[in-house]
């Protein structure tokens, strides 16, 4: 290969970072021996001719499905070919291949496999897993209907069962009934997992889940009785076919409903699961993957943001010099650092959720739940909580790269849109707020009680102690140290104690005044969500901070706790009202955390280019011309732009069209 | 038919919905004349805008070029004119898909820059589009900072021509609406050189395609940009030239010529140029910042009265979503900022005219408030609507991010905005240098623009509020923002005179200021915004509900902006903690107050269901039908893709199933 040849900027930049990328690289990945093997991966699907195609953004939404389904089919094939089975493997190989995009098989990979390994008879595993697996069957997982997403209780699909044939007849009763959105659904799958209203012997036995085939073999027309479509042009996932399906009495066979737990015996008889906490495991485990997403969406944003920002000239910070790079300036620091310090943070974040995922998923499959609802609360809020920050943050990216930021060559415009939908799917993110308010009250109540809590809300405790010693709350005040990430921990959990109980108090207020329970609930959601606002921040800054004590090196550790602290810092200067309304600090600290935070963008400043260097994102899975390693954007712009799809010809058909026939008539 | 769950939020209107319209379009006959523009353009099919949401950058291009067309026939049989009251009534109805829109710019920049010979010869070939023109002002490497511009235009006094070059890849012109594909010439702005001096950026006329056949004119390399967040309609260009040589007369002389022996000759004040760019800012607050976020609080208040999920108690129907304290949270608020920003774009409209007055009688007094007015109302209102149409988004669930439901394309059009016409960071800055040398003016005892008098006047104390009902009163809040802004500005005027005293050089001072100095400018035209929707509200008739309703209206703007921006306000002590808590208390009161109009007060945008062009948002409620109707119409059901054939086919391995 050639010498690349780095623009004198960035090389500047790089010559001058206080640590090795490759440490903390090696830190991000979890070791460097699966460093070592996740560039493998990369380099086998990124060399593979396979994989080569023309620049998705110059592709109509049909070209764009057809080359992700030619993908997915090589990439499963190749994946057995190449005997990877980890599923951590399988995911970059996944995300490589599509370049962090959504893809048709997602849901038959993601869903309707692993639901059918949980939720099927060892004898519907016969019959589906391995036509499944080998992709006759390709499957989605129909759960979303028009009028109804995260309430899933209100379903309207109904699956009505008939003794007389032992079948299952499945109708979308009305238009907010038909199945809308799910992906894969609208022109690839031929099955679908369809969760309806069960019905049985004339009642209602609520939500339960159906294998139901959708398409012909062979000709892949609809079936009778189905109407399955693509739901049209969304916000981003053009290579996706979300879609929609409707059912008019269309039968399946009793055997086609997942029975490993509720059953319906031949006479109708239903019988019930053993408990209905199991299906928090999966929920639970897409979460903990969003929180990942969210950090690596919004690694990526800062890495085009931040390389950008040291290439691009502007303006001028002193009469007569050379225009300075526009990382420079500190309003521009502002903008970008806090967000690479919470990329940093909510990466350790996801980290954590899955590791503990892992631990307490051996007590489910043992029988032990009792872990599963701190959990099951915990990640609601963390989900809404991350996403919504990387949500804004990307967008924050793109607002740094000026004009540039909005031309799809810059890539950032693709991870939005990629991105923020995770913001709603899996649980709208107010709606998983309130679950986790749900779990923080619950506990607060238990400490009002006298009860002793555990885990992640034990500072709750810490409120009974408080009324027993009213100074203490005061005494707080002075003791906070700002540059201590510890005492900064001790400073988001009185923040998030109080809002609990601000919020608790503000229930109990409402019931009261004899307004229903569910009335009362409504009229304190705002203060709920804000509760669990705070606690979930408080979570990341106490996770971000004990990961501190695990790093060995000296020099990453000094640049990583930089960045905690700015963290930790800059959430407070965004949220002094909450710190000051508290007592937690004073206005004479506040001015000085507002100073701190500037004073460490200046530290931070010169280890900028090398802190998103650390995230190791390839070029090719970058896809920004903004962002390139190399830093040589405007050459790059400009061949970019030239494939464009308006300069196919040199004129264009709209002027003999339109242009020429107006200037011969005026 | 309308769906019973918005027929009966209309029944329970507090006021007059259409005395509203009226207020808000400037009186009856305005109301009248935009729905008689908006009826003639929509009942043209030529300006449909069904196949929207499905066409590619291609197709929308020459749609907006096809649209471009047509309107210059119909505005002639209609009696319209381009600087006609009518045009922002069209423009409004056209939803800004059309081309043609930098041609405008160059018409106005010619117009404004141009002296009389060159505004005689080259208007009328504008008008009757001899010529298509475009504007090209940003390049690859520069955008906001225009000193820094690369291009050059050497003066060749043998030939008596200006030499223009792009030097460099970074010099190329790059963004310029209409140039990618439609414009003949354009205004190209450039380091002017004369016998090796630099002069600075002057525009000259530059024709880049023959008018023959389109064909690019020799040294001219242009084209598309390539795709974009939004704007596919647009064919924002490149340009690169190449030599390319331009008469004498094509450099625009209203302010400064060249003669012919190389003389160089300034004509004038250049301060007239801030005044163009003052009114691009403003009139851009209002067509293409206001209008889209009313739109989207329109789609998204409508959905959420049709939407039922979850319920609210046991037993009961599923409840509209719109009736969750955390949903009208989301959204009333920014329904809320929509009026007050309408009535912000109206004060500075008005402050613009006053202004052009005395231009006109060569007074240019009042300029540097209105820039720094302009510069700061464009960046703090663009922003927030921004933000705020996001809001909107992800308050509809899922079918927001469906391309059906409108939202999308209102958001990556309208979030354009927070760059063009002056990078916001960079605005806000411009109104904090002019803060802080109106409140350094003001404590020298010199005089000072009414609008900042303010500054001079700040006082320490406390707010004056001893419970929940007190901060419903606009004397009370407005002090508290008042008093917020003083003391953001007088805080951050203190600290960049100690760096400079304490031997810091001016401009590293500033530097580290900057973040400071960007709140101080975002505090100053908050205040003025909560402060001049007060005032609206007094004026406004007591009959017809409308005083009440906007009231409202504004108390909740106010309490919002106090309730999400705390710690501004508990900063010093001027509110307390106790107090914090009575705003809050009313903040949230207010939500379900004004949650009883949400549909009243959206439908008084008066916005057509073609303009909305949305499944979710359609005055009718009929969302699910309609989501589905036009899901059907999509290419993807319609026509067949070669993905079965070629992938699925033999990935499906063709066998037969025995299920």
């Amino acid at each position: 290969a050639g010498a690349m040849v780095v623009n004198a900027d960035l090389r500047r930049e790089r010559a001058a970072a206080t640590f090795q990328p490759e440490l903390l690289t090696h830190i991000l990945d979890g070791g460097a021996e699966r460093t070592r093997r996740r560039k493998e991966i990369e380099a086998l699907v990124i060399n593979d001719p396979d994989f080569q195609h023309e620049d998705l953004n110059f592709l109509s939404r049909s070209q764009r499905y057809e080359q992700a389904i030619r993908k997915s089919s090589l990439m499963v094939m190749k994946l057995r070919e190449y005997g990877i089975a980890d599923p951590d493997e399988i995911f970059w190989f996944k995300s490589f291949v599509h370049r962090g995009r959504p893809q048709p098989l997602d849901l038959h990979l993601g869903m309707f496999l692993p639901t059918l390994l949980t939720q099927a008879t060892p004898e519907q595993q016969d019959r589906f897993f391995m036509p499944a697996w080998n992709l006759e069957i390709i499957g989605t997982y129909a759960q979303t209907e028009m009028g109804h997403g995260t309430h899933i209780r209100g379903l309207e699909t109904t699956a009505t069962y008939d003794p007389a044939t032992q079948e299952f007849i499945l109708n979308s009763p009305t238009v907010t009934s038909i199945k809308w959105w799910p992906g894969g659904l609208g022109k690839t799958s031929n099955h679908a997992i369809v969760l309806a209203q069960l019905y049985t012997q004339g009642q209602c036995k609520g939500l339960h889940a159906f294998i139901v085939p959708i398409r012909q073999m062979g000709t892949h027309e609809p079936l009778p009785g189905i109407t399955v479509g693509d739901i049209g042009p969304k916000f981003g996932y053009d290579e996706m076919d979300n879609g929609y399906l409707k059912m008019d009495n269309f039968r399946i066979p009793r055997e086609n409903m997942l029975m490993k737990y509720a059953q319906v015996e031949p006479d109708g008889t239903y019988v019930k699961p053993l408990s209905d906490k199991l299906t928090y495991g999966t929920m639970v485990f897409i979460r903990a993957l969003i929180v990942g997403d969210s950090a690596h969406s919004l690694s990526r944003a800062c890495t085009i943001a931040i390389r950008y920002s040291a290439v691009r000239h502007q303006s001028e910070l002193k009469p007569g010099e050379p225009e300075p790079q526009i990382l420079d300036y500190q309003t521009q620091q502002y903008k970008l650092f806090p967000l690479l310090a919470t990329a940093y943070a909510f990466h350790f974040v996801g980290a954590y959720i899955k590791g503990t995922y892992h631990c307490i998923s051996g007590d489910i499959s043992e029988g032990d739940l009792s872990e599963l609802p701190e959990l099951h609360a915990l990640t609601a809020g963390l989900k809404a909580f991350t996403s919504w920050t990387a949500n804004a943050g990307i967008e924050e990216c793109r607002m740094a790269c000026g004009g540039h930021g909005y031309s799809r060559c810059s890539g950032i415009p693709d991870i939005y849109v990629t991105f923020t939908p995770s913001c709603t799917y899996e649980g709208e993110n107010t709606v998983m707020m309130l679950q986790t308010a749900r779990f923080l009250v619950k506990s607060y109540t238990q400490v009002s009680s006298g009860q002793q809590v555990t885990g992640m809300v034990s500072y709750l405790n810490d409120l009974c102690r408080q009324r027993i010693q009213p100074q203490h709350v005061a005494a707080r005040t002075t003791t906070v140290r700002i540059n201590d990430p510890a005492s900064l921990v001790d400073a988001y959990k009185a923040r998030a104690a109080r809002l609990v109980e601000a919020a608790a108090k503000n229930l109990q207020a409402e019931q009261d005044h004899r307004r229903s329970k569910e009335d009362a609930w409504n009229r304190t959601s705002v203060d709920l969500v804000r509760a669990s606002e705070a606690h979930c921040h408080y979570v990341v800054v106490k996770l971000f901070t004990a990961k501190l004590s695990e790093i060995s090196n000296a020099a990453v550790r000094a640049v990583l706790t930089e960045l905690c602290l700015l963290y930790a810092l800059y959430g407070i200067s965004k949220n002094t009202g909450d710190f000051l309304q508290a007592g937690i600090l004073t206005d004479a600290q506040v001015t000085q955390v507002n100073q701190r935070v500037k004073e460490l963008l200046a530290i931070i400043r010169p280890n900028a280019v090398a802190l998103v260097d650390s995230f190791d994102f390839h070029d090719v899975t970058l896809g920004s011309v903004l962002g390139r390693y190399d830093g040589n954007i405007y050459e790059n712009m400009f061949e970019w732009a030239k494939k464009s799809p308006l300069n196919k010809t040199e004129v264009h058909e709209s002027f003999h069209k339109h242009l020429k026939p107006m200037q011969a008539k005026l | 038919r309308v769906n019973p769950d918005i027929a009966s939020e209309r029944q329970t209107a507090s006021f007059c919905v259409e005395t509203l319209t009226a207020v808000l379009d400037g009186g009856v006959e305005r109301t009248r004349s935009r729905r008689a523009v908006v009826e003639a353009i929509e009942s043209d099919p030529v300006f449909s805008r069904e196949n929207q949401y499905f066409q590619s950058q291609n197709e929308r291009y020459e749609a907006a070029v096809r649209k471009a067309v047509h309107l210059q026939k119909k505005m002639r049989e209609m009696g319209w004119s381009e600087d006609g009251p009518e045009y922002k009534y069209i423009y409004r109805a056209l939803a800004g898909d059309v081309a043609f829109l930098l041609h405008r710019i160059f018409v106005r920049s010619i117009s404004m820059l141009g002296s009389d010979k060159q505004v005689a010869k080259w208007i009328p070939l504008a008008t009757q589009y001899q010529l298509i023109g475009s504007y090209g002002q940003t390049e690859l490497g520069h955008g906001t900072y225009l000193q820094g511009l690369e291009t050059t235009a050497v003066f060749d006094v043998t030939t008596q021509e200006f030499i223009l070059n792009t030097p460099k890849i970074s010099a190329m012109k790059w963004w310029p609406g209409d140039m990618g594909r439609s414009a003949t010439h354009t205004v190209a702005f450039a380091q002017l050189y004369i016998h090796g001096q630099c002069y600075g950026v002057h525009p000259f006329i530059v024709q880049i395609r023959s008018l023959r056949d389109h064909s690019l004119c020799p040294g001219v390399t242009a084209g598309d940009i390539g795709p974009k967040m939004s704007f596919e309609h647009t064919d924002n260009g490149y340009l690169l030239l190449q030599n390319v040589r331009v008469p004498r007369e094509n450099m625009l002389s209203k302010f400064c010529e060249v003669q012919p022996d190389g003389t160089y000759v300034r004509l004038g004040s250049q301060q007239i140029n801030y005044f163009t760019m003052t009114a691009v800012r403003i009139s851009l607050i209002s067509d293409e910042v206001i209008i889209p976020l009313m739109k989207a609080c329109t789609i998204a208040v409508r959905y959420s009265v049709v939407r039922r999920q979850s319920k609210l108690k046991p037993g009961e129907e599923e409840a509209k979503i719109l009736d969750y304290q955390t949903q009208q949270e989301k959204l009333l608020p920014q329904l809320a900022a929509a009026y007050a920003f309408h009535f912000i774009s109206d004060y500075l409209q008005e402050l613009f005219d006053k202004s052009y007055t005395e231009i006109q009688r060569k007074n240019f007094n009042t300029l540097p408030e209105l820039h720094a007015f302009s510069s700061g109302f464009k960046a703090l209102v663009t922003q927030y609507c921004t933000s705020a149409v996001e809001i909107c988004l992800r308050a509809c669930g899922g079918h927001g991010y469906s391309l059906l439901s409108g939202l999308p394309s209102l958001y990556t059009k309208i979030l354009a905005s927070c760059i063009y016409e002056g990078e916001n960071t960079i605005l806000l800055l411009q109104t904090a240098r002019f803060l802080t040398k109106c409140f350094s003016a003001a404590h020298a005892g010199q005089p000072v623009p009414p609008s900042v008098m303010y500054l001079a006047a700040g006082k320490p104390g406390t707010c004056p509020a001893r419970n929940k009902l007190d901060f419903l009163r606009p004397d009370i809040y407005t002090e508290a923002y008042q008093h917020t802004a003083v003391r953001l500005i007088s805080s951050t005027a203190a600290k960049l005179q100690d760096l400079i005293q304490s031997g810091v050089q001016e401009h590293d001072a500033w530097n580290q200021c900057t973040v400071q100095l960007a709140q101080a400018a975002k505090a100053h035209c908050h205040y003025i915004t909560v402060k001049n929707f007060a005032e609206t509200v007094e004026k406004l008739e007591t009959k017809a509900g409308i005083q009440k309703i906007m009231k409202h209206l504004c108390d909740l703007f106010a309490l919002h902006g106090i309730f999400s921006n705390s710690g501004v306000f508990l900063h010093d002590g001027y509110i307390s903690g106790a107090q914090m808590d009575m705003v809050t208390a009313s903040y949230l009161d207010l939500l379900a107050i004004v949650r009883k109009d949400a549909v009243p007060l959206v439908d008084a945008f008066d916005f057509t269901d073609k303009s909305l062009n949305s499944a979710l948002g359609s005055y009718d409620g009929q969302v699910y039908q309609r989501l589905y109707e036009w899901a059907q119409k999509s290419p993807t059901n319609t026509q067949m893709s070669p993905a079965y054939e070629r992938y699925l086919k033999p990935l499906l391995h063709n066998s037969l199933s025995k299920l």
